[in-house]
């Protein structure tokens, strides 16, 4: 049996794991991105809080997955089911990109563009919302985009742990020592992330500021 | 439009330094003891050379930075008595660098502080067009981009952006230094022109004498953040401040070398 069969007479089970796979990167991105883009505002403007954030994230981004996977499990409403374990791992290294890139964008912003605003009067928010942001989305952007694709990645090692997606195929393949199970997790696997990379990036481009 | 910032409404000098002093967290000293008063309607130059404080000390007024020790009065308010938000927007200011919003059309550039104030958008749309016509800029720039813009078009659109709320004051850091000089002796002629008609207080900051001359009614001269003195252009030509003087000698040598070597 080649790939293509496979794919053909699984189709049903592989679409099941692709949607399982994507929920939990669109989950855990989501979540980053809610964390994430806020810290990284508050530490663009509290030059303080800046290392220990960073280092933080940073730190977090170090331990090896299958570990982080591990050190969760015994947590008691987390461990009760393996997804949901999964997607908080994924959320915590999603993060580090995510802060990083809004911390990146908000400094990059001119800073006379930023002294001009100010001095006509804007408030804080109205600098926020209507300065800072729209000319850093394009670099907090290619923060979320290596988030997202980093996290493609990792959510396959999730099926260790029973959280499902396309990492259940290639362990089933190399628990049974079949080259064509693994394939059939890892090229779509490789395929989310390409498309994911290529649409973020084009949107990324988009919000560029001239 | 803010009670209060109006010239007609009060009387004294519209912005008062005293013994303004402002030193950096590492204890470097950028002014020091300033005493000064502006009064309504003139214009008053800061000159002086690169670093010596001008940018800082216009800083102080509309409150980018706070005094150290001394305080800043304007009409008459202390820092502490003012909304320093409704001040600054009460106070028209073009900075050194333009620092137009490169996302903002044109128009949206201008229409910024009626924007914030929440003018309805008709009436943000004519005063901008009105703007425009003020300053010189073709109505069909207004879709553009500051990217899109030519230096001295990119100036005048911080003059329009400055005076959009029709601000009792106007803030003016070096405007037209980066310009070439026809360009510069336009825009000159021009404020010139305005502000005989417009009678706002300005505070202009410059490094050149020739600007200084021509548009002050004081000039104010800058050394190493001390307020050196503050003249009005024919007593500055004429002063024996050996700094003044300095820089009257330092304006004829350009003239002077040029004639010599004509003659000679
Ligand atoms: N935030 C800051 N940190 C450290 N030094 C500063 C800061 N702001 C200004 N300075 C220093 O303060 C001095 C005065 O600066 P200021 O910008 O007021 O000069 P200026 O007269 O406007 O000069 P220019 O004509 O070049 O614009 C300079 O020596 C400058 O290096
Ligand atoms: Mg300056």
């Amino acid at each position: 049996m080649n790939l293509f069969q496979f794919f053909a007479q699984n189709s049903g089970q592989v679409a099941q794991l692709t949607l399982e796979h994507l929920w939990m990167v669109g989950i855990s991105t989501l979540l980053a991105a809610l964390i994430g883009i806020p810290l990284g505002i508050l530490i663009a403007h509290r030059p303080l809080l800046n290392r220990p954030v960073l280092g933080a994230a940073n730190i977090i981004q170090t331990i090896p997955s299958l570990a982080l996977f591990g050190f969760l499990l015994p947590v008691p409403w987390l461990g009760d089911r393996a997804e949901r374990l999964a997607i908080l791992a994924l959320t915590l290294y999603a993060l580090l990109p995510v802060i990083r890139g809004t911390y990146t964008g908000i400094r990059g912003v001119e800073p006379a563009v930023v002294e001009s605003a100010r001095g006509m009067g804007m408030t804080d928010s109205q600098l926020l919302w209507r300065v800072e942001l729209p000319l850093a989305m394009s670099v907090i952007l290619s923060g979320v985009r290596v988030a997202v694709v980093i996290s493609v990645g990792l959510a396959t090692i999730a099926a260790a742990i029973g959280a499902g997606g396309l990492g259940e195929l290639i362990f089933r393949g190399l628990a049974m020592v079949n080259n064509q199970l693994i394939l059939a997790g890892a090229i779509p696997a490789a395929l989310l992330a390409v498309l994911a990379d290529f649409s973020l990036g084009w949107v990324e481009r988009r919000l560029r500021p001239q | 439009m803010l009670a209060g910032m109006h010239g007609e409404s009060r009387d004294g000098p519209a912005i008062e330094f005293c013994g303004v002093s402002y030193e950096l967290p590492s204890g470097r000293r950028l002014l020091s003891d300033l005493n000064l008063q502006v009064q309504r309607g003139e214009t008053l130059v800061f000159l002086g050379r690169s670093g010596s404080g001008k940018t800082t000390t216009l800083k102080m007024i509309n409150r980018l930075l706070t005094p150290t020790k001394g305080e800043v009065c304007v009409d008459g308010a202390t820092a502490a008595q003012t909304d320093v938000i409704r001040l600054r927007r009460g106070i028209g200011y073009v900075i050194q660098e333009i620092g137009l919003l490169p996302h903002f059309t044109v128009e949206r550039n201008i229409g910024l502080v009626p924007e914030i104030e929440a003018w309805p958008s008709d009436k943000i749309r004519a005063r901008t067009q009105e703007l425009m016509q003020i300053v010189g800029l073709d109505s069909q720039l207004a879709a553009r981009y500051p990217h899109q813009l030519s230096g001295g078009q990119r100036q005048r659109v911080g003059v329009a952006r400055a005076l959009a709320a029709d601000p009792a004051i106007l803030l003016m850091d070096e405007p037209f230094g980066a310009l070439d000089p026809l360009t510069r002796d336009d825009l000159q002629r021009e404020f010139l022109s305005l502000q005989q008609r417009l009678h706002k207080t300005v505070v202009f900051v410059t490094h050149d004498l020739n600007e200084a001359l021509r548009l002050a009614s004081r000039i104010a001269l800058m050394e190493a953040g001390k307020l050196i003195t503050v003249l009005s252009p024919q007593a500055f030509l004429r002063s024996t401040d050996p700094l003044a003087a300095a820089y009257v000698r330092a304006f004829h040598t350009g003239l002077d070398s040029t004639a010599n070597r004509g003659s000679s």
